[in-house]
């Protein structure tokens, strides 16, 4: 491409010049959610590693995990991954054609905060990990 | 005298290089997560800050070795492409396009790999 078409055009990301919607936040934090959670798998393959490896690197990660810093990682990549989950769903039926009405796109947008949040309080109840 | 088609000669030399098999294939590894990381979830959960002897315990069901095998190469690929997705849009030099998508690659499959390794250990080794 030659200087003249490059010029001085937006290039992504369009955050300065693009009016924030429902929509486009919903959207965005799908890509957060999912940049982010791969400090949750480096996390998780960790602790697996430790496990295979022995008990002391096992009681180390352990207590690095179940620390306060570590509590609040883990619940934060419980609520990435299930964000991340529902938007994903979400954009699954986008890609099959449905939901582009605005009121449902908003509704949509609205059932996936909202339903992370639900399923994020039932992970970290089931693992039984503030007990 | 040539006997490839006119298409033949064509195919793969678009901007895309290749067609929606790509976009298919990144589909199929999200709709696949859903369940994989329904039952990765009910299985780890419980599992974190409980002492070494359960959870190398809990790997000797063959279930929960080969459905979390499954859940990490699925998702380390989904996560592999994923990025490349984000570097492509947000990296715009040439450069550090490539070398970044190196990365991307070297660090999803060492941790997709290790991922593996330490479930197979796990099972096998106790």
């Amino acid at each position: 491409m030659s200087k003249r078409v490059k010029g001085n055009r937006p290039l992504s990301p369009h955050l300065t010049i693009y009016r924030p919607q429902m929509s486009s936040i919903s959207s965005i934090l799908v890509r957060i959610t999912g940049v982010s959670l791969a400090l949750g798998f480096i996390l998780i393959i960790t602790w697996l590693l430790a496990a295979s490896t022995n008990v002391y690197y096992f009681d180390c990660i352990n207590s690095i995990l179940t620390s306060w810093f570590g509590i609040i990682v883990l619940i934060g990549s419980v609520w990435a991954l299930c964000y991340h989950s529902l938007g994903g769903i979400r954009h699954l039926i986008w890609d099959m054609g449905f939901g582009f009405d605005l009121k449902i796109a908003d509704r949509l947008g609205w059932m996936v905060i909202i339903g992370s949040f639900v399923l994020t309080i039932f992970v970290v109840y089931y693992s039984g990990l503030l007990l | 005298m040539t006997f490839r088609t006119d298409r033949a000669k064509v195919l793969g030399l678009g901007s895309a290089k290749s067609g929606a098999d790509h976009w298919f294939g990144e589909r199929l590894k999200s709709v696949a997560l859903i369940p994989l990381t329904i039952i990765f979830v009910l299985i780890v959960a419980p599992l974190i800050g409980k002492d070494h002897a359960t959870v190398i315990a809990s790997f000797q069901n063959p279930f929960v070795s080969i459905s979390l095998i499954l859940f990490f190469l699925v998702s380390f690929k989904h996560l592999e492409e994923g990025l490349q997705v984000v570097i492509e849009d947000y990296v715009h030099s040439k450069g550090s396009l490539l070398l970044l998508i190196i990365f991307n690659k070297l660090f999803c499959w060492t941790f997709g790999l290790a991922a593996v390794f330490a479930i197979l250990k796990i099972t096998f080794a106790g």
